[in-house]
This record gives structure tokens, sequence and C-alpha cells, in this order.
């Protein structure tokens, strides 16, 4: 342990805007980018299935008109 | 020769399979990943030694060395697959490069913006021209044209052969650039102060760097899975293993 | 070469038709050098110190520009398709493009430099070195700027997005073509710059056909 205490830890001898600017920017771009993939990946989801369904009912429309 | 010796690999290629593979892998890589980065990142915060000449704020390294690294080993990454993608025509590389991209660039903007973070106490400046800075806004702005590039066509598949090809481009132009970079840097400056004083490291810093360097990697790698099974539901979405995926999906959560 | 000179002379043709597409940049680049001495001021001992690096900006900037509708007509009207579905033809095509696009914007920039450096009162050693940069320097310009018009030729979005990728490739050229005429204008030596500038001209000359013809191919689809 480099630190004696919790406000010694946050303080990072005198840097603490410095590393913690630092470690906050990253997390929230890394965890940005991950929610960020993630929500794409269940919009296209939705939209593959979204689009199913509308044919699905084309198709069924279009065989009723027959 | 080659054939027989990646033989192998084929039904990697294909993108049904691969989709599942990467869905198997994710988690795996995101809980090593998460637990990596937590374990590096504290050690290095908590339980290393401060620097004898700059105090608390060499933390920054844990964070910093891994994404400039991994930023350059992202975009060979995607050159790579960029590379195999256009000569062997395999759609799933292709697909890899776009998946790639965005986290590549996020890696340079994190090296970028911790690199100010820690040159304005150790330098006084948030920003300087040197080489190294330099050739890494480059290398971002390389990465925003691929990622531009691939998203002008309305027609995706014909982008990302486009993007692909200026992926290529851009990484035979880098060692250019950077060359070019570092000799009007010497040309405009001579000796800087970016040359701070660095003894070969201590082990008790070397380890939670190693074990960051790692956190990035595997990351980089579960992102990486996770984007290439996004781009390949859109490249696949009219083939009837989508359309079933989706559906037995339906109201699940995945 | 019987097709390249055909080529040749049908693109130069239609540069004789439209007077715009290599007059406009002239005018843009002797205005973009212009605007400088109004914003900075009219010092000429400064305005020959940054001197090198605006000729540059403003010459790539412009070089840049006028690639944009490079290809957009030719593949408008089929003629890309039909050089690509015809197997053959499509290289001459491609270089063809590269020479006419450097002799409507490279050699108009170099023939205008006497004034550019009345403009900015460069000595004539000076003078002499900017021209050796901008002979060595812009065909390298323009076979880049082709190759950002090839890769963006079908896009949705043509003009900013093809400098957005196509700047960051100049800037070697920048560096080195700026440094030759800072080093000629404190005595120095500059062959080595020089020698840079003429090892990128070849390296460039080498790949960028290739690379140019490869675009056009998967633009058409």
């Amino acid at each position: 342990m480099a630190f004696t205490s919790w406000a010694d830890f946050w303080a990072m001898g005198g840097y603490a805007l410095f590393v913690w600017l630092s470690f906050g920017t990253t997390y929230v771009l890394l965890l940005g980018l991950w929610w960020y993939s993630k929500q794409q990946h269940k919009s296209i989801q939705q939209q593959i299935r979204a689009k199913a369904a509308r044919e699905q009912r084309v198709r069924q429309h279009q065989e009723k008109e027959k | 020769m080659w054939g027989s010796m990646f033989r192998w690999l084929d039904p990697y290629a294909k993108p049904e399979t691969l989709y599942h593979l990467c869905g198997r892998l994710l988690p795996y890589l995101m809980a090593l990943a998460v637990f990596t980065l937590v374990l590096g990142n504290i050690w290095g915060l908590a339980f290393s030694p401060a620097d004898y000449q700059q105090g608390d704020s060499y933390r920054i390294i844990y964070i910093h060395v891994p994404s400039a690294i991994w930023s350059m080993g992202a975009y060979s990454s995607m050159a790579i697959a960029a590379f195999i993608g256009l000569v062997w025509q395999i759609r799933v590389a292709q697909w890899a490069v776009l998946a790639i991209a965005p986290v590549g660039a996020i890696y340079t903007a994190i090296a970028l913006i911790t690199g100010a973070a820690w040159g304005k106490p150790m330098w006084g400046t948030w920003w300087v021209w040197d080489a190294r800075l330099t050739s890494e806004l480059v290398l971002l702005f390389l990465y925003l044209g691929v990622i531009a590039l691939a998203g002008a066509f309305s027609e995706a598949a014909r982008g990302i052969k486009v993007a692909s090809l200026l992926a290529i481009v851009g990484v035979v132009n880098l060692p250019i650039i950077h060359f070019s970079v570092e000799w009007w840097n010497t040309l405009h400056q001579g000796a800087t102060i970016t040359k701070f004083a660095k003894p070969s490291i201590d082990s008790s810093m070397l380890w939670p760097l190693l074990i960051s360097l790692s956190g990035f990697a595997l990351l980089l790698a579960a992102l990486t899975c996770l984007r290439l099974r996004s781009q390949i539901l859109i490249f696949e979405q009219h083939r009837p293993w989508v359309r079933q995926l989706v559906e037995s999906k339906n109201g699940e959560q995945n | 070469m019987v097709m390249w000179c055909s080529l040749i002379k049908r693109e130069l043709q239609l540069l004789g038709r439209q007077k715009a597409d290599w007059l406009n940049p002239l005018v843009f680049f002797l205005l973009v050098l212009s605007l400088f001495p109004l914003g900075i001021g009219p010092e000429p001992g400064m305005l020959k110190q940054i001197a090198p690096g605006l000729v540059w900006i403003a010459a790539l900037l412009s070089v840049l520009l006028s690639a944009e509708r490079l290809f957009k007509d030719d593949y408008r009207y089929g003629v890309i398709e039909q050089l690509v579905a015809g197997r053959q033809g499509l290289f001459s095509y491609v270089t063809a493009k590269i020479c006419c696009h450097w002799l409507s914007t490279g050699v108009p920039l170099i023939l205008v430099s006497p004034l550019i450096a009345v403009l900015l009162g460069l000595d004539w050693q000076s003078w002499q070195v900017l021209v050796v940069t901008l002979m060595l320097g812009t065909p390298v310009l323009s076979l880049l700027s082709v190759l950002g018009a090839a890769l963006t030729m079908a896009a949705d979005k043509g003009g900013i997005l093809q400098a957005l990728i196509i700047l960051p490739l100049y800037i070697p050229l920048l560096i080195f073509a700026s440094g030759a005429m800072e080093a000629a204008a404190t005595a120095l030596p500059y062959t080595g710059q020089l020698a840079v500038l003429l090892a990128f001209l070849l390296f460039a000359l080498a790949l960028v056909p290739l690379a140019v013809r490869q675009a056009l191919r998967m633009n058409v689809g």
C-alpha cells in the first residue's frame, strides 16, 4: 500500500486532478463504447425482427387477396 | 501449402459459425478483461510505490501506455483484417475492419487525453508538438477517416470495401508519417522536455503495467467480438439463420 | 500507349472546354494566400518567415478541392463502368487522369509562383527552392487527391469527406516541402529534404495508381 489513508489516496500526492481526470475519462469512454455497442446490437436485432414481422404480414395479406 | 495450412480456419470464415463463436467467447473475454483491468489499475493506483521523480502523477502510465500501445495494435489488426478481406475476398474479415475501427479510435482518444493530463503536471502544458503526440493525433484522424468513409455509402458492403482499402493505404503511410514528424520535431525543437529520465522500470511498477496492458488487449478483443456480432447480423439479415435466431430470441434477453 | 494518348487528348479537350475546372483552383490558391497577410498582418519579415508553410498549405488545399469532382461525371455517364467491365484500359485511364490533373492544377501553381514570391516578399533563392519543391511535391498532391476522389466516387457525401481522409496523408509532404524552403531561407543545405520529396514522389508513383484502380473497381461494385 503506497498511501496511509483514504484522503491521502484521493489526493494522489497533489496530482489528484490529473490522475482522476485521466482515469475518469478513460472509463467513461470505455463504458460508453461498451454501452453503445450493446445498444446497437439490440436495436439491430429489433430492426430485423420488425422487418421479418412486416414481411410476414404482407405475405398473409397477399394470400388473403388471392 | 498456404491453402492446406489454413484450411482449419475455413469454418470460422462462415458468418454463422463466427457469430456463435464470438457469442461464446464474449462473456469470458469480458470477464477476464474487467478482472485484469481492475486488478492492474488498482494495483497501480494504490499499491505500487510513487515515482521518485514524478510522484503520484506517473500512475497515469497504467492507462496511458496500454491505450497508446493498443491503439496502434488495433490499427495493425484492422489493416491485416482489411488485407485478408480484400485479397481473399473474405467478407467476415471486411466486417471486422468496421468492428475494430471505433474501438481503436476510442483507445487513441484515451491515449491522447491521458497524455495531455500527464503532460500538464510534468511539462507544464497540456499539449506539445512532440513527435509521438503528433503521430498519435494523426492516427486518430486516420481512424476517423476510415469510419467516415465506411458510413458514406448507401450500399454498406461497398463502403466497407473502400474503407478497407483506405485502412491499408493508411498503414503504408503511418511509418512515413511517423518518420516525417520525428524529423520535423528534431528540426524544430532539438532536445525537448519529453526525455524524462526513465531508469529501467522497477518490478513493483512493471507488474501492474503488464497486467493493465493485457487488460486493454482483452477489452479490445471483447469489444471487437461484440461489434463483429452486430456487423454479421447487419450483413446477413436476409439469411434464414439470422431470421431464425432473431425469432427464437424473441422476448429473450440477448 | 495509343489508348493512353487518346485518353490524355480526351481529358485535355474536356479541360479546354471546362475552364473553371483548372482556373478556379488557381484563383482559390491566390485568394487563400492573400487572406493570410490580411489576417496576420503585413510585416514583410514575418510574412517571409511563414511563407513556406503558407504556400504549401494553400497549394494542398487547392489541389485537394480541385480533385473533388474528378470522377463524378465519368461515373454518372457510365464511362468508368465500361472501363471496369472492359478489363483493360482502366489503368491507362487512371494514369491519364492523374497526369492531366497534375497538368491542370500543379503546373499552373508553378507558373504563378513568381507572383507568389512578389506577394510574400521571397528572394531569388527562396523562389528557386519553392519552384523545385512545387515541381516535386505537386505530383504527389495530385496522386493522393486522385486517390481520395476515387475512394469517394460513389459516396453520397463528397467534398469534406475526401478532405478528411486525404489530408492526414499530406502531412509528410507538407513537412519536408516547407522544411526545404525554411532551410533555404536560413542558408542551410536543403538537398536532403528535396531527396526525400523525390523519394515520396517515386514511392507514390509506384503505388498510388494501383490503389486508385482498385478503388474505382470497388466503387463500381
